[in-house]
């Protein structure tokens, strides 16, 4: 055993002599589609656009931060909410992207998507610099997303019965709208206070907007906020139930939801300006 | 010359990067000291006999804490398991100010010796609403078993400064949690859903720590002779430090007081 892992040792360097670089390229290459980020590159764009919020140590204590609420993402903890990967583990880089791309509603970070698709990518490989995470720790398999249920009155029924069981009304209030007997007391892992998501508002949640994207915000958790990953407690079947029900308590939402495959045509179309933000302006 | 220089640093490199890598970090070993031996001989000491003793006890002097009473009512389910009312259990005191839940510890004089973590797990439950033990001491790289003893709904969220950050939600009647933390810090934990749970997960990377018991009383056991720095922690009042030089089979006997 302890053989073959020191032969696999060898060849692993053996392999990095051949490549011709250090560890460090090792697990920090960024791949997006068939693009690849330039940390170099990224940090160019990080000076000119990211600094002023998250810092030059990208620790989130940029020279705005004081003013800002929530506060800028501290990078070097290497602790991402939107992830497609179990609670703990470090996000894909297709997470990263996502995050840059989207931006966060009700917040001060906006969406970059007036940057190219290259420019986004090499801003992620600059900021997965800050964090040894990225250096250190393997990258974990995204938590799978089961395609989804019927959306019929039983899920709902069942998804009702689980907003009960799994105790989501102590923060997100019996009927949704954020106000649990202990919203009041909630803080991010700064100590800061952060409100839970109202479902009555029927704006976007932080990670997206798709069904698919509350299922994955179920099973995966906000990382650095009190919302636990649901991995342990419920199965892809009761996920899909509470995700059902979750949608009925959106009362004002009043957009068209898009569909998975929609979402996944809007990334794929994503352009650098123009037309591209106007779409999105309607939508969220 | 230059470049065999060179090639040598980078395969250093490669093996420090390597070395660090979880999956080989977190594998464990049995331990493989005999117990119940009076001198055992230390493996992270090379031939040094482990048979000192540092122990003693932890006091607070002053006016005494009013534990706070802690309201259930959000949830029900915790509510109906209470029928007298709970105080806070975050400072615990006996005779003389002896106090409960402080966590003694070798801070420093360690040096980079390593230890194997016990193959065993620390368990973590939360029964009725609280945290049973409210402080948990562990080793890094110990598999850290939680469970839920409740018919409710919880979620244990650590918040490390030097360990990644989870968050897992555990429903009644729920197969135990297993997980692990990397490295040495006093890690708080909370319930989201129940504000009033917490407690600390103590993470070390060596055997030389104790939690006080009712009496206020510690005991650091098999500490090889050397000089140490000692601290003593407790989540309210901070933290105390002490110096001490043990020789062979010496037992020495500390004192903490933390003045209010």
């Amino acid at each position: 055993m302890k053989h073959s892992r020191m032969r696999a040792h060898l060849a692993g360097i053996l392999a990095l002599l051949l490549a011709g670089g250090g560890p460090a390229t090792f697990a920090q290459e960024t791949h997006i589609g068939g693009l690849t980020g330039e940390a170099s590159r990224g940090k160019q764009l990080y000076r000119r656009y990211c600094v002023g919020c998250h810092g030059p140590l990208g620790d989130g204590r940029g020279e705005n931060a004081v003013w800002i609420d929530p506060k800028p993402r501290n990078f070097v903890t290497g602790t991402f909410k939107c992830r497609s990967t179990p609670t703990g583990a470090l996000p894909t880089d297709e997470d990263l992207y996502m995050s840059v791309t989207r931006g966060f509603v009700n917040s001060n970070m906006p969406s970059w998507l007036p940057l190219t698709e290259q420019q986004r990518v090499d801003l992620v490989a600059y900021v997965k610099t800050f964090s040894s995470s990225f250096r250190e720790e393997k990258p974990a398999a995204p938590v799978p997303v089961p395609s989804e249920s019927a959306a019929n009155q039983q899920s709902i029924q069942r998804g009702s019965e689980l907003f009960q069981k799994m105790n989501c009304w102590a923060c997100h209030g019996k009927e949704g709208r954020g106000d649990g007997p202990s919203a009041q007391t909630l803080v991010d892992n700064r100590g800061y206070p952060i409100p839970p998501y109202d479902f009555s508002g029927g704006t976007r949640f932080k990670c997206g907007e798709s069904n698919q994207d509350l299922y994955r915000i179920l099973m995966t958790g906000l990382d650095g906020t009190p919302m636990p990953s649901y991995a342990s407690g419920l199965t892809p079947a009761q996920a899909w139930d509470l995700v059902h029900y979750l949608r009925t308590l959106q009362i004002n939402a009043k957009h068209k939801r898009p569909t998975a495959d929609s979402e996944q045509k809007h990334r794929s179309e994503s352009k650098p300006v123009g037309e591209e933000l106007e779409g999105r302006a309607n939508r969220f | 010359m230059g470049t065999i220089i060179k090639c040598l640093h980078l395969i250093a490199a490669a093996i420090f990067a390597f070395s660090t890598a979880p999956d080989i970090a977190r594998r464990t070993m049995a331990i493989t000291r005999a117990s119940g031996a009076t001198t055992r001989t230390s493996e992270a000491w090379p031939g040094v006999p482990e048979d000192g003793t540092v122990s003693g006890t932890v006091r607070v002097t002053g006016p005494q804490t009013v534990a706070t009473r802690i309201d259930m009512a959000a949830d029900p389910a915790c509510l109906k398991m209470h029928p007298a009312p709970v105080m806070s259990d975050e400072v615990v005191t006996g005779p003389n100010g002896a106090l409960k839940n402080a966590i003694v510890y070798i801070s420093e004089g360690i040096g980079n010796h390593s230890f194997d973590p016990p193959t065993i797990p620390a368990v973590f439950e939360q029964k009725a609403c609280t945290y049973n033990p409210r402080i948990l001491g562990m080793r890094a790289r110990q598999t850290l078993r939680l469970i839920n003893s409740d018919p409710t709904t919880h979620n244990i969220h650590p918040v490390p400064q030097n360990n990644r950050e989870w968050n897992l939600s555990q429903p009644p009647g729920s197969s135990p949690i297993e997980e692990s933390f990397a490295r040495e810090e006093i890690i708080p934990v909370k319930c989201n859903v129940h504000p009033w749970m917490k407690g600390y997960i103590a993470v070390f990377k060596h055997p030389y720590f104790a939690i006080t018991n009712k009496d206020g009383m510690f005991e650091l056991k098999n500490v090889p002779r050397g000089e140490y720095t000692i601290e003593a922690w407790h989540e309210k009042y901070g933290v105390l430090t002490q110096k001490v030089t043990l020789e062979t089979n010496q037992a020495k006997t500390l004192e903490f007081v933390f003045k209010r």
